[in-house]
């Protein structure tokens, strides 16, 4: 049985307890709380305990995300799992969450577009329920990217922290509830701008490229996301991009014709960079912060390593 | 453009994206070190430039552009 579409019924998201403040970081780096503010807008981060691993967190608000849709392991029958960092590769951490749930025998699959690995995806996840491999899906985001952070490299281990999201998708004959067809692609010929290679394990990037990338490149993307989705920009509840840096946020927003009253996340501020995780994180929040209507619109945008990108509009559950 | 009209572009984009007050702009000063512009202030700088100027700055060159003469001359090459 296939539907017309997918849509959004539940969301869930986890962050390690323990909290790193720009003054815990100012006492490991040559760094201070007003560097870190002015340049990337960051008051802190989240960082999982060393034996906590990219799957239990994804565990966590996959756990969430599931008991708020008000359906059961048996209902699930696929599992998608974005993320970068999973020291794990086999099983994957999808095949983890499944396991750790219950859930017996969903199509099981981690993706990695780094930070635009959510809504890749959650498109897959909408493809699928489309025609009909799938039924009701769990799309996590789950990073642990402080274990590939440089903690000497005061320009970047400023920026990281742990977390995850997820949300539950399920089959939908109504338009106006649907996940709309995503927009993705990328940029290979700047593969080398955002790195996590196996010489250097940690995750190096040149800023100044990425910010100009980020900041001139992406707003008409974001229109062509909306465009595909049939919503105009200024029609849009909230937008959530992916919280890279916040001057990158600002930067983007400033170029897109929004209205007043629509949120943009801003969820760096309390939990820094989390890659994957940082899109399904935000949403999660605002969601339960009850900000949204349901059925309102909300923009997705995905966007990091590789270069790569993605997004799409889906409708507050 | 003369070198003047250069400089007086550039504190325009100064002011505008990094606050920079017009009368500390001169040729021998410092991005960096006497207006207070970011690496990422920087870019924004050079983007607005590239625009009002219709130069193209690649990211390479960022990095050699310390003061504002070096942008001036960089700008007025073309």
């Amino acid at each position: 049985m296939s539907a017309n579409g997918s849509r959004v019924i539940s969301v869930g998201h986890y962050q390690p307890e323990k909290v790193l403040t720009n003054e815990d970081l100012a006492e490991m780096v040559d760094t201070n709380d007003e560097w870190i503010v002015s340049r990337v807008g960051i008051k802190e981060r989240r960082i999982a305990a060393e034996n906590e691993k990219v799957a239990d967190m994804a565990i966590k608000a996959a756990e969430q995300a599931l008991a708020n849709s008000g359906y059961g392991p048996a209902d699930i029958d696929m599992v998608i799992v974005a993320t970068v960092s999973a020291k794990d590769v086999c099983p994957n951490t999808a095949c983890r969450v499944a396991d750790a749930l219950g859930i017996a025998s969903p199509a099981a699959i981690d993706v990695n577009t780094a930070c635009s690995g959510f809504e890749y995806a959650l498109a897959q996840a909408d493809m699928a329920i489309r025609v009909g491999s799938a039924t009701r899906a769990l799309v996590i985001g789950a990073e642990k990217l402080t274990a590939v952070t440089d903690w000497e490299d005061r320009s970047s281990c400023v920026l990281f922290g742990d977390a995850a999201g997820a949300l539950v998708v399920e089959g939908t004959d109504d338009p106006a509830l649907a996940v709309s067809p995503v927009v993705w692609g990328s940029e290979p010929s700047m593969s080398d701008v955002i790195r996590i290679e196996e010489d250097v394990p940690f995750i190096k990037q040149a800023g100044q490229t990425v910010f100009r990338w980020a900041t001139t490149q992406l707003a008409p993307l974001v229109e062509q996301v909306a465009e595909r989705a049939d919503v105009k920009v200024s029609e849009l509840a909230a937008f959530v991009p992916h919280q890279a840096n916040l001057r990158i946020i600002q930067g983007i927003a400033k170029r897109l014709d929004f209205s007043e009253d629509c949120v943009i996340a801003e969820d760096i501020v309390y939990s820094g960079n989390t890659s994957a995780a940082s899109v399904p994180l935000a949403l999660s929040k605002l969601v339960q912060s009850g900000k949204v209507a349901s059925g309102a619109p909300i923009l997705l945008f995905g966007f990091g390593g590789g270069l790569t990108y993605a997004g799409q509009v889906i409708r507050c559950p | 453009m003369s070198r003047d009209e250069i400089r007086e572009g550039l504190s325009d984009i100064l002011e505008e994206v990094a606050g920079v007050n017009p009368d500390d702009v001169a040729e021998d000063k410092s991005f960096t070190d006497d207006l207070d512009v970011d690496s990422l202030a920087m870019v924004e700088v050079v983007v607005a430039a590239e625009e009002k100027f219709g130069v193209k700055i690649p990211d390479d060159e960022v990095a050699n552009l310390k003061t504002v003469g070096d942008a001036v001359s960089y700008i007025e090459k073309g």
